[in-house]
């Protein structure tokens, strides 16, 4: 038998329970891997290290030496999630999303949730995510984010919270489905024995989604990426690729006579869908900012005629920003007079006085994020920090205490991963893509994320995280 | 396509093939410097320095033409935009651009022979071995080709492709044949001209064409009806050229009339070429006659079809 540990201190283990044995979901998994050598498994990882790097599956690391590429970390012990499990969350993030994707519709149109007291005027209007120019503008489906990401964990009980909407540009799908490909490459067998869901398909459904956004009948779309350089580059080729669509630059597009236009070795082409992976500041230097070589000179007034799609809506931002996220609960009670299913973390806004001075006397517990903050950047774990972090930080937060929201540090539950010190447990999360055309539609499970140093709980791949494959399970059926 | 995918398709083939062909005339310089010709050996080395229009940022580097030093300038030296190494970087670069319009299997052909030059890079060309490399970077060159050969649709991505590679295969053929003309006829050595003419029909993958072909003394002339008139000489220019003149009509639509204009003169120029026009003319001057024409070509090429505003 392997040796499986414990995390310890009543974190929440996907595979253990609290006594050690092996949870039934993964009894068949445990069982399979116990009768391989421990050799097996180190030459599996390493030819799965190979191929990646020869399929070029990186990505780009800002800050350092232009044109780094890195590989990342790939576990190959699979999370698994029953798929009773998974039915139920599936159903909590539908509600949320829908919720969302109500909130912003309002907000850019007669703005009730205002109106009724719900929420602040102040934390929309001064948001720097909200776009005044998406006013009164309609979208096909009443749909705004067609695409986004919901940053799950669980907490020592295993209770799901949602920690993110990632309602703008979302990546890591591309390393949901070539995390499967290569679990399945190297461990086909594993696959015949359990019955996992399948996500290959997700592309299909994204090119449907894109697709149900435009009011053409038979709409041309395109992927806008900022190019070779951009840390997610590798993801917009490939969704580019399975989709079957144009990946364009900013410079391919123009706009002429109120349409987009993509400029081929035939002529001019119209495009209809612009699935974006830019920043609303960057899409049209008319619009935002002038100094965007990204974007397409007079893209929005396109977009504001209803001539050209995009996905993400401009403007979604609005809705996924770390300070009007503590009212997401009372956004689904409002559309939907539902009460919500799955749970948010509690959260002290800064700005706030009496929030502030009780996060300035906690630092050492919370974890303190800026508003705008994504990628694990500009952060503090307090319980992971030390003094000096710790003090530089608070004179950070004391000059701006708008700029950041404060949460318990909250354990996250743990999976083992193959170390190299043979099994041990890691703290992952839980990112499931979903798809917002005329239905809401997901691939079963999502990217599992997972920090890859003992102990630590920043699962961010700018910051060294890794990923996994993720299961959806159905019960034998014998 | 996308005018920007074209582009990168085409350039990614020209600095592949224009990595192979340094690597074939740097193979034969490097052969004839083990030979006790000096002055032969310098002439092979000037041209590949030439070509590569690094020639100026050499001598102010280095002073004079050394083996040692012309080889690691045009391999494996990061800071001349010209060497293998740099072309071969931006054939991968373009492809990276593109790699959602190339098949797996070509991407990953050329990103390996990236992953591997670093590798080489940092051990060094005399660690390698210097014909190790150069039947490397062929054998790279000639795996990518299959590869797409073998994988890729036919269609605009596979010709823009293919016209990057004859582009830049002419422009070489025509520049290696040009450098060479001032000395014949010079009454000399004539082991000294076995060598030099062996070394040239050797640096383009022609010397077994010729013997086949002509069966007989290397000559200057029939050497110059190879590398241009013949047809069965994979790198002659009317080779290249058929090759264009086929791949131009062919993709989509209707743009490019100036282009395809262009192309059918050419060929129809080598297609009827006769050899006693060229030596009247004089082979030099009928080069660069053609060195214009096909950087012509090039030009419109880029604006009918990869540049379009």
């Amino acid at each position: 038998m392997f040796p499986a540990k414990l995390p310890g201190n009543g974190i929440f283990d996907e595979m253990l329970l609290a006594d050690g044995q092996v949870r039934e979901h993964y009894g068949s998994y445990w069982s399979w891997l116990n009768k391989r050598p421990l050799e097996e498994m180190e030459r599996k990882r390493r030819e799965a290290e190979l191929l990646f790097h020869r399929v070029g599956i990186t990505f780009a690391v800002y800050g350092e030496s232009s044109g780094t590429e890195r590989l990342i970390p790939f576990d190959s012990l699979p999370r698994v999630i029953p798929a009773q499990e998974w039915g139920w969350l599936e159903n909590g993030i539908r509600q949320r999303v829908q919720a969302l994707n109500m909130f912003l519709h309002d907000i850019y149109h007669d703005q009730n949730i205002l109106k009724a007291g719900r929420i602040p005027p102040e934390q929309i209007f001064g948001n720097a995510h909200y776009q005044p120019c998406m006013q009164d503008v309609d979208l096909p489906n009443d749909v705004y984010a067609q695409i986004s990401g919901v940053d799950l964990i669980r907490d020592d009980k295993g209770d799901w919270y949602v920690l993110e909407d990632n309602l703008r540009t979302p990546s890591g799908v591309s390393y949901m489905i070539e995390n499967r490909r290569m679990m399945m490459r190297l461990f086909p067998e594993l696959f015949s024995g359990n019955s996992v869901a399948p996500v290959d398909h997700y592309p299909s459904l994204l090119l449907e989604t894109l697709q149900q956004g435009s009011n053409v009948s038979h709409p041309n779309v395109v992927l806008l990426t900022p190019g070779r350089y951009n840390s997610a580059y590798f993801e917009h080729a490939f969704l580019a690729q399975q989709m079957g669509i144009e990946l364009v630059e900013g410079p391919d597009l123009f706009v002429k006579d109120s349409h987009v236009y993509m400029r081929t070795t035939a002529g001019p082409q119209q495009v209809d869908v612009i699935y974006r992976r830019i920043d609303d500041d960057y899409l049209d230097p008319l619009a935002f900012r002038q100094d965007s070589m990204l974007g397409v000179p007079g893209l929005l007034s396109v977009y504001r005629e209803g001539n050209v799609s995009i996905a993400n809506a401009i403007g979604t931002g609005v809705a996924d920003d770390k300070s009007v996220y503590p009212y997401v609960p009372e956004m689904i009670r409002f559309y939907l007079d539902e009460e919500p299913m799955l749970k948010n973390v509690p959260t002290w806004q800064c700005r706030d006085a009496s929030n502030l001075s009780y996060v300035l006397d906690h630092l050492a517990e919370l974890v303190v994020k800026e508003v705008h903050g994504a990628g694990g950047y500009g952060m503090l774990v307090g319980p992971l920090s030390t003094k000096e972090q710790i003090a530089q930080f608070r004179d950070r937060l004391i000059a701006r205490p708008d700029n950041y929201i404060a949460q318990p540090t909250l354990s996250l539950s743990t999976c083992p991963i193959f170390a190299e010190s043979g099994i041990a447990p890691r703290h992952i999360d839980l990112r499931p893509f979903v798809l917002s055309g005329r239905e809401i539609r997901m691939a079963p499970g999502g990217l599992t994320r997972v920090a890859m140093q003992e102990g630590s709980l920043v699962v961010n791949s700018s910051q060294g995280g890794g990923t996994k494959d993720t299961w959806v399970l159905e019960e034998p059926s014998c | 396509m996308l005018s920007r995918t074209a582009a990168e398709l085409y350039w990614l083939s020209r600095y592949l093939e224009r990595a192979e062909n340094t690597a074939r005339m740097l193979d034969v310089a490097w052969n004839m410097s083990l030979i006790p010709f000096s002055v032969t050996a310098r002439d092979e080395l000037s041209t590949p320095l030439a070509i590569s229009g690094a020639k100026e940022l050499y001598m102010e580097r280095y002073g004079t033409l050394q083996v040692h030093n012309v080889l690691h300038f045009l391999t494996l030296d990061r800071d001349n935009p010209g060497s293998i190494f740099n072309s071969l970087r931006m054939a991968r670069e373009n492809a990276h651009a593109v790699r959602g319009k190339i098949t797996s299997e070509m991407w990953e052909s050329i990103n390996t022979t990236w992953i591997e030059l670093q590798e080489m890079s940092r051990a060094g060309l005399l660690s390698i071995g210097v014909s190790a490399f150069f039947d490397w970077v062929k054998q790279r060159s000639h795996l990518f080709r299959g590869a797409a050969y073998g994988t890729i649709m036919r269609n605009d991505a596979f010709r823009f492709l293919r016209i990057g590679t004859f582009i830049e295969r002419a422009d070489n053929t025509a520049r290696i044949l040009g450098g060479r003309e001032q000395v014949d006829g010079s009454p000399g050595n004539t082991a000294v001209e076995f060598y030099r003419w062996n070394a040239l029909l050797r640096s383009v993958g022609a010397f077994e064409a010729y013997r086949e072909i002509y069966s007989d003394a290397l000559q200057f002339e029939n050497i110059v009806e190879l590398l241009i008139l013949r047809g069965e000489v994979p790198r002659s220019l009317r080779s290249c050229v058929e090759m264009l003149c086929e791949l131009l009509p062919a993709i989509e639509g209707n743009a490019g009339l100036n282009a395809k204009r262009q192309v059918t003169v050419l060929f129809a120029r080598l297609q009827y070429g006769d050899m006693r026009h060229i030596m009247d003319v004089g082979v030099n001057d009928y080069l660069d006659d053609f060195l214009r024409r096909i950087n012509d070509l090039a030009n419109t090429l880029g604006q009918e079809y990869l540049e379009v505003v």
